[in-house]
Order: structure tokens, then sequence, then C-alpha cells
């Protein structure tokens, strides 16, 4: 059935439920709900609510008998979403796995091929679609030069080609930078202004959709819905159980922490006009002054792209300087050279620890426990200290449950734990860390963010890269912002000072 | 499509990518029916003619053709080397024997991968893998399923290498780098398959929430038509195959392969 929806449609869900093919436990349940065409509702929930699940069904992607069953009935615009495709349009969190095609004209041109609408047409909607979004570009440009931000524009106007009536957004923002986060919120905004369509959105951060909702629905972990209702009501009703969900609520501290004021210590690593440069590929402008000392906190700052994780791996003793200085102090070196980079793989465990933006990188044992043990094997510690080592780790960071599990069927915050668990296993004196805030709920914000206060007044340095600005005062850190080599160069053509100057300000 | 920018001018840009596919499967087919220098020769020497109309950037032409530029002599020199041997024999070191067969064969073997390659490279070179996925779909009529799968997929490759090198730097972060190099890398080869077959998934939802796959006709946002030129182009490659047999034929050189 083709149905060339352009109108808001409404959303009727009663007693539906869906359980995943091999799964005993059901993914959604018992979720009666009413969405009335043009309504703005955000879907809040702990994690495991289903929240994802209901979108994927609104959007009709669940899949058919052989992927799941369900319960109840679910309809979109009064059909069911599995038969009217384009009838909703479905955002998700990965900007990278929604490009689809090389050149951002045909990107958008997809959907509307899809759905069998004919060639002048399609061109048309194309227009209009990336008009909507506000991604004014050239429709032979490359999709791979796009930021996260353009992405996710591109992404959201390739569903508006199929015109749909009704906007599902699941945690959208997640994976961007401040700007990438208001640029796509705005888009979206500006697409419901024109259109008129129903929204769905899915995100555990509350103000960055709030001006655009009229209401709240929440997801209980047992099944069912928990609250429904006005924005204001829902959110000052189930302000407890929201919390403890980890959703970030408007007005509450996300950080009650008081950073104490912690001595600095011996210097450890030092960086002099250090410049640096992804693997092959030309060094970026940069010119990097940094001191690290024991128990110091340094959040390496600045827009995507100016090299932020650059620096991270660089100084992490992982990617070798493109030039200029960076000397591990005799503190920290211990009698190997004072080149990170030079450090073998082992050396490098008591020395620097490194936590990676994508945990997934970093996971190489089948369960959480054999992943733990690597480092202190690599170290060559005799056995029945590792399993003692691994065992108090596992407690400490509430990975007790979870020992025998797969590192990759873990949530979110669950890896991000892990992650951080497997560098702190061979107590390193400097822990790095790549955007360890992003995509996570508050409660595991919170935690991280006890544990590396934890580390820093052992005397442990920390340096993260980070967007979050929150974060960058939580932990108590000193900002080194990196300056957009471009413009610092520019500007330094007029001055004629040296471009893009890294210093702690 | 940063890794393979397809050269988007010149005449050859014009042309739909499935004449040029064809084209050098028509070559390299009749190529492979004999191993004897003499069609392989004229067949590069007509190719040589045909690519001087191709306007092709030069820096780009010497880049993209680096590699059977390279692979050739190597293949001749390994022949060379270990070829069947025949006639005066020149040269003897345990299993290596260099004989008039040897460097005939050689020759003939050096010049074929040229002549193959060569028109397969070249005409490559300005093939847009969109352009032949519209090309595959719309004139061979080939499932869109599959065609456009394949496209999507093909830009995955440039997010693996990136994936690869960061599960490099976590290993050694992670102080598992310093032995074992084969075992690591087998492992590290397995962790890019169980991440792309993720990332591949979620392309496929992506796919889907975009109403790709379903039952009904899909139209196409860019016509890809077969024209007089790509008729050309297709009986030029044929003209290039018929010349080189005929020429061998008549020098008595051809030698079919496959022997009865």
């Amino acid at each position: 059935m083709i149905v060339d929806v352009s109108s808001p449609a409404s959303v009727r869900a009663s007693g539906w439920g869906w359980r995943y093919a091999g799964r005993q436990a059901w993914a959604a349940r018992e979720i009666d709900v009413s969405i009335e065409p043009g309504e703005r509702v955000l879907l809040l929930g702990a994690s495991g609510a289903g929240k994802s699940t209901v979108l994927a069904a609104l959007a009709g992607v669940l899949g058919g008998s052989d992927e799941g069953e369900s319960t109840g009935s679910l309809m979109v615009g009064g059909a069911d979403p599995a038969r009217v495709r384009g009838a909703s349009g479905l955002l998700m969190q990965d900007p990278d796995a929604q490009v689809i095609l090389a050149r951002v004209g045909d990107d958008v041109a997809f959907a509307a091929e899809n759905l069998g609408v004919p060639r002048t047409e399609i061109w048309e909607r194309v227009h209009e679609s990336l008009d909507a979004v506000g991604l004014r570009l050239p429709l032979e440009h490359p999709t791979s030069r796009l930021s996260g931000g353009q992405k996710q524009r591109l992404a959201l106007a390739g569903l508006l080609a199929m015109r749909p009536g009704l906007l599902l957004l699941d945690e959208p923002t997640a994976n961007l930078d401040p700007a990438g986060v208001e640029e796509v919120r705005d888009a979206v905004g500006d697409v419901l202004a024109r259109t008129g369509a129903t929204l769905v959105v899915v995100e555990h951060r509350v103000d960055v959709w709030r001006p655009l909702i009229d209401r709240v629905i929440v997801l209980s972990s047992e099944g069912g819905v928990l609250a429904d209702g006005p924005v204001d009501a829902v959110l000052s009703g189930q302000a407890d159980a929201l919390d403890a969900a980890g959703v970030w609520l408007p007005g509450r501290d996300p950080a009650p922490f008081s950073a104490r004021p912690i001595p600095p210590g011996d210097l450890l690593l030092a960086a002099r006009s250090l410049s640096l440069a992804r693997p092959g590929s030309q060094p970026l402008g940069l010119h990097v002054y940094l001191d690290v000392s024991a128990g110091s906190a340094t959040a390496l700052t600045g827009a995507n792209g100016v090299g932020k994780s650059t620096l991270a791996l660089t100084l992490a003793g992982l990617l070798r300087p493109a030039g200029g200085e960076l000397r591990a102090r005799e503190q920290l070196a211990a009698g190997i050279g004072s080149a990170p980079a030079a450090w073998s793989s082992s050396q490098l465990l008591t020395r620097i620890g490194s936590v990676f933006q994508n945990p997934e990188h970093q996971f190489l044992a089948s369960s959480v426990r054999a992943e733990l043990a690597i480092g202190p094997r690599a170290l060559g510690v005799p056995p029945t200290q590792v399993a003692s080592m691994v065992d108090e780790l596992l407690a400490r960071l509430r990975l007790d449950g979870l020992a025998q599990a797969n590192p990759f069927t873990l949530s979110g915050g669950q890896k991000r734990r892990l992650s951080v668990a497997t560098a702190l296993a061979t107590r390193p004196r400097i822990l790095v860390l790549d955007e360890p805030t992003f995509g996570q709920d508050s409660n595991t914000w919170r935690e991280l963010v006890s544990m590396l206060l934890e580390l820093r007044s052992r005397g442990h340095a920390i340096v993260a890269a980070t967007h979050d600005e929150a974060f960058v005062r939580a932990i108590g850190a000193t900002p080194l912002r990196l300056g957009d080599s471009r413009r610092a160069d520019a500007a330094a053509d007029r001055s004629g000072r040296a471009p893009a100057a890294g210093r702690p300000s | 499509m940063t890794v393979l920018a397809a050269v988007r001018t010149g005449p050859l840009a014009r042309i739909n990518p499935v004449a040029k596919l064809g084209a050098s499967l028509i070559i390299a087919a009749v190529l492979l029916l004999s191993i004897d220098w003499v069609s392989a020769l004229v067949a590069l020497v007509a190719e040589l003619v045909l690519l001087c109309f191709a306007r092709l950037p030069l820096r780009t032409l010497w880049l993209r053709t680096l590699p059977v530029l390279i692979a050739a002599p190597l293949t001749g020199l390994t022949t060379l080397l270990y070829g069947r041997t025949s006639g005066t024999v020149y040269w003897h070191w345990l299993f290596v024997e260099i004989s008039d067969g040897s460097i005939a064969l050689a020759i003939a073997t050096a010049l074929r991968v040229l002549a193959i390659g060569l028109p397969a490279v070249l005409l490559f070179l300005t093939i847009d893998p969109t352009d032949l996925a519209d090309g595959l779909a719309q004139v061979l009529h080939l499932p869109a399923r599959f065609v456009l799968g394949g496209l999507a997929g093909l830009r995955l490759v440039g997010l693996f290498i990136d994936d690869w090198r960061a599960l490099s730097l976590a290993r050694r972060a992670r102080g598992v780098a310093d032995r074992g190099r084969i075992r690591r890398l087998l492992g590290q080869a397995f962790a890019l398959f169980v991440l792309s077959i993720r990332r591949g998934s979620k392309l496929a939802t992506a796919m889907e929430a975009r109403g790709f796959g379903t039952e009904h006709r899909r139209t196409w946002a860019r016509p890809s038509a077969f024209a007089g030129r790509d008729w050309v182009v297709l009986a030029l490659g044929a003209a290039v195959g018929v010349l080189a047999v005929a020429v061998s034929l008549y020098t008595g050189d051809w030698n079919f392969v496959v022997r009865s």
C-alpha cells in the first residue's frame, strides 16, 4: 500500500507489547497510549523500558514474526505501520549509520525513490526537504564531508522527502557536540512549524527538547505507562522516579560535588610546542603547551574536528607527536626513557591509561571478568592476585552482577564503566579519557565524576577530551581550549602572532 | 568516496558505466583465451592509441595505473624464473630455470597483465559507484535490493579503516601489543568483523526506515540511459579483441589455452 501521507498522523496503542525472538523478557509491554495528530511528545523511561522498541515499531522497522512476537495493537494514522512505510520517519542516534549514499542530493532522494515517487517530483521534494532542515549545500556535495550535526540534518531531510505525518526521533543528538545539538533541535523545530507533523522524541536530556514538546509520556521498566500528561506536571510529579531512571531533569543540579582543592603533586608529563597529526595525515596547525601533574585534572576542549581526540591519543603515548616535545618526567617514566610513544605496550599500562570514545574498540575478551584481567596479566601479576584485583574492581564499579556477561551485550552506561575499569585495573599514574560522558544518562555521569574525583585525591592525573562543560566543572578540571586551526591561522595573519597556541586558560 | 573518487570530466565520464564494464570484460575475456605475446601486444598498442583520446589527467592516470605497472613486470619475473622450460636453458639454480620457453612466456604474461589491467583500471577510474549502481539496476535490470545494498555498504569501507586504526591503538593501550602479532591481528580482524556487522545492521535499519525493501516498484531519481556512444564503447572493446586475435592468428602465434 502506498500512502502519500502529508497530514499529521495519530498514534493508537492498546495493550501493545513486543518480545524479540529468542528472548525471555518482553522489550515493551502493556502499552496503552493515544497521541492526537500534531501532538509533540517526549518519551522517557529508564534504560530497558522499551523506548527504542516503541519507536522502531511506530516506524514499521521491527520486522515480521521471524524477528519477534507482538501482542495488542499499534496503529499510525489508523493503519499498521509496517504496511505504510513512509507514514512515519525514524531518526536514530548514530550519524554515521544513517548516511546511505555518497552525494547529498542522492541521499535525500533515496526515500522518495523507494516510495515510487515520479522522477520530477523526487527532485522537488529533495529541494524542499534540504531547505526545511536548512542544509544549503550543492546536491553533489559529498556526504562524507559533513559534520555530525549536518549528517543528522541530512538524515532528517531524507525522512522529510517521504512527507511523513509522524516524526520519530531516537536520541538524535546523543553523539553531537553542543553546537550540533542545537543545530538539529532547531531544524526539527522548523520542520514541525512547516508540516505540523506529530512528534515522538526519546531523549534523556529533557532541557534540549523542552521548548518543542507539549506532552511527556514515561514508560515503566515493569511494563506499561508510568505517567502521561503535560510537561511540567509529569516532570515534577515523577521527579524522583525520573531521576533514578537517569533522566536529566531541568533545574536539578547533576553535579552535587564540590571539588576539594587538591594540592598539585609532582610534574609527570610536559608538552612543549607539541604538534599533532592524525595517522596518515598532515600535522594539525596546533602547538600545545601543557603540564600534567599528579592529582591534576585537565579538560581538552574546543569545537569538533579541532584535534581534541588526536591530542588525547598523543598524550596517552598512542600516537607519535608530529613535532615539538612531549616528555615524561622521571616520576612517571621510572627509568624507561622520556618519550611515551617509544614505550612498549605493557610499559604504558602502569603509567598512562586510556579510555576510548567508543568503548567497543577497547574490548578484547568474551566476559567482563576476563576483560578486567587482561591488564594485570600483561603485567605478569600472579593469577590469584589478579582474581582478587578483578573482584575488587567489579565491586567498586558495580559490575559484579555482570562478571560473566559479554562486554558487547552491556548497556551504554555499563560499557562506559567497564572501559574505565579496564584502564584502572593497572593503576596508571595518568588516565586519559576521550569524550567519556557522550550519550550517558545522569546516573552514569555522576558515577564517572565521583570516580574521577576519587582518583584525583589519590594522586592520579586526569586528562579528558570533552564538550561537556558541567563535567569539566564537576571534576574541577583546568580547561585547555584548542582553537579552530583555520580561524586561528587567519587571526595570526592579522596579528602576526603564532597560530593556535593552546595554553591553559 | 574520497578513497576512490571518480574522474568526472572528459569523454569517458559521460559513458554509461555498464558500457565501460562491458568493454573491459570483452577485452579481458578475449586475452585470457591465449598466452602469446602478439595478441597481448596488439591489444596494448590499440588501447594506448585509444587512451590518447580519453583526455584523462596525467597525474591521476599515473597514480591509478601504478599498481598494474608494478604488477606486470613482477608477474613477468616470476614466470621468467619458474615458467615451463623449453629450448635452450640459460641459467639453472634449484627450482629456478631460465630458458627460451620461460623468456617467451614471461614477455607474453607481462604484456597480458598490462593489456587486461590498463583498460580495466582506466574505465573504472571514471566510474562513480552511484552511477554504476544506477546502470546495473536500470540498464541490466539487476535487483535493486542487491545493487543498492552493495552501494550503501561500499560507503562503510571508510569507516572500517577508522575502526581498524582505533582497534590498533586500543590494543596498545590495553597492554597486549608487545607480543603475538599474528594472533593479535587475527583477534583484531574478528573485532572489526563484529563491529562491521553492527554497522551494517544499523545501516539496514536506516534504509528500511526510508522505505527501502518494500514490495512496491521503485523509481529512480537519476536516469541511466544506454545511448549510441555507449554502443560505440562496447564496439571499440570488441574491435580491440578481434584485432588482437586476427593479428595473432595471422602470425601463427595464437595458442588456445584450452587444449583438447
